[in-house]
């Protein structure tokens, strides 16, 4: 399973990527997405909200289970990914691909508390 | 762990495994949802071999159930015929429920559920050396048990088990016959047309894979799952325990009060009054109904609240349904309210089931 570079990540398996114009954006790892199975439904965080870091901000529902998603960062909301509320498998497909909300962040150094990749897959490898 | 005969074929299927009450079995082998769809369109198959057959050998077998379980022992009349009970608490809550096939007067055999299997023994064992000492009671864990279902489930059996359509081919539900070294019955938990097959252990494993090559899917507890709330049946443990009355559970069917016949649990299921019963709902807002969510009536249909005691995603509906444990005076066609989280959503009452052979029903 690859793990890209270019994102951070959390210990609750949510990915952020920093963008150009320095929002971020903020999706569930393809480990995240493997254990759930068959997403069904996806609920995301209004725009304009303001999300402390931890906070929980949307719901992932597979057949399965549903799973909080918490916000890697804080920041205000800036928009929902729309593709989900239709087509949740989305994030089945690729999970790194398949994004849940864009945050405008309050301190873009917070970005340096998250794991990289490599301290990512310490991590994967720590639960089995 | 315990495990089926089965275990390493699944592995080798790549099935994601989880551990079930015990068990190490397949939730799915890749996607659940193609799977359910797969039971409904063709052909599935699911390893059951958890549960457990239980043979009742003996003069007394008949007069023993006739004490033991709820539904009637003698609605079975004709050799094969099967019968889905429930076994009761002397306080009127279910202890398991199973199918009892008739195979002939001095032998019955039954099929009980993997999680309560150790807890029925006990107590049939127990009844047993009460009210019928010869009589011989026999757990069956040499046989495996395969379920194919789908519309396409039947032709798919009948290719791979040689000269087996012959003697299957006018089975009608709920009716099973032995041929070879396999016992099939015309039985399922996805309210799809299928067979139930059990056979030696040592036979499973190749059996699995010749059904496989005649293109039935491999099905894990995640489509059975979706599969059997569409279907509107019950799963012991979530929609009936044996705390609640098989008559507040939709299973008031399977209760045969029409003779005197005194059976464990009787006296207490006629003292005590009925005050919910099991209904389905369809959610109307978006989300997912879940088991243990508590469901507000609406005003005016009684003050107390309802539960659902299973939910989930309905791949056949695309949308979310569940049973729900309700006040008696809900009706079909009512509107009520999901505590979701810190929503509340919005809910249709419905007669089940959702979904059979099939179509959809709601």
């Amino acid at each position: 399973m690859s793990i890209p570079n270019n994102l951070k990540y959390t210990k609750s398996h949510e990915w952020v990527r920093l963008e150009d114009d320095g929002t971020a954006t903020i999706g569930i790892t393809q480990h995240a997405q493997e254990l759930l199975g068959d997403m069904v439904f996806v609920e995301t965080p209004d725009t304009g909200r303001k999300l402390q870091q931890g906070e929980e901000c949307a719901v992932v529902e597979s057949v399965k289970a549903a799973a909080d998603v918490y916000a890697p960062i804080a920041g205000e909301v800036i928009g929902a990914n729309p593709d989900l509320e239709a087509a949740p498998e989305k994030i089945n497909q690729d999970a790194y691909a398949a994004w849940l909300f864009k945050l405008k962040p309050v301190n873009i150094a917070d970005l340096n508390n998250l794991l990289d990749a490599v301290a990512y897959q310490k991590l994967l490898e720590s639960e089995h | 762990m315990k495990t089926t005969p089965l275990n390493q074929t699944h592995r080798e299927m790549k099935a994601k495994m989880v551990d079930f009450g015990g068990w190490d079995m397949p939730l799915h082998y890749g996607s659940q949802l193609e799977e359910h769809h797969k039971v409904r369109t063709d052909a599935g198959m699911f390893d059951v071999s958890h549960m457990l057959a239980v043979d009742i050998n003996g003069e007394a077998a008949r007069s023993f159930l006739r004490h033991l379980v709820a539904n009637n022992i003698d609605k079975l009349t004709q050799p094969g015929k099967a019968l889905y009970t429930c076994m009761l608490n002397p306080e009127g809550g279910v202890i398991d429920d199973l199918i009892i096939y008739f195979l002939d007067e001095t032998h019955f055999r039954m099929v009980v559920n993997a999680g309560t299997a150790e807890g029925d023994m006990e107590w049939i064992l127990a009844q047993r050396d009460a009210m019928a000492r010869g009589l011989e009671i026999v757990p069956r864990r040499d046989l495996a048990m395969i379920a194919v279902q789908g519309p396409d489930a039947r032709a798919k059996v009948w290719r791979v088990i040689e000269g087996s359509q012959a003697v299957t081919e006018n089975l009608k539900l709920f009716q099973a016959v032995l041929f070879d070294k396999y016992f099939i019955a015309r039985t399922g938990y996805t309210g799809e047309d299928g067979f139930e097959i059990m056979l030696p252990s040592v036979d499973a494993a190749d059996f699995w894979n010749a059904l496989h090559a005649a293109g039935v899917a491999p099905a894990g507890l995640g489509a059975r799952d979706t599969l059997r709330l569409e279907a509107g049946m019950n799963l012991y443990g979530q929609d009936m325990d044996q705390n609640t009355s098989p008559l507040e559970s939709g299973l008031g069917w399977t209760v045969d009060m029409k003779t005197d016949r005194d059976f464990i649990g009787r006296k207490a299921l006629m003292e005590a009054p009925v005050k919910r019963q099991l209904m389905g709902l369809i959610l109307l807002d978006r989300g997912v109904l879940r088991s243990h969510q508590k469901v507000a009536m609406s005003p005016g249909k009684g003050g107390e609240e309802g539960e659902i005691t299973s939910g989930g995603f309905s791949p056949t509906l695309d949308k979310s349904i569940a049973l729900a444990r309700l006040p008696l005076e809900t009706a079909a066609g009512d509107e009520v309210h999901v505590i979701v989280r810190d929503k509340m959503l919005r809910a249709k009452v419905v007669k089940y089931p959702f979904v059979r052979n099939g179509k959809v029903l709601v």
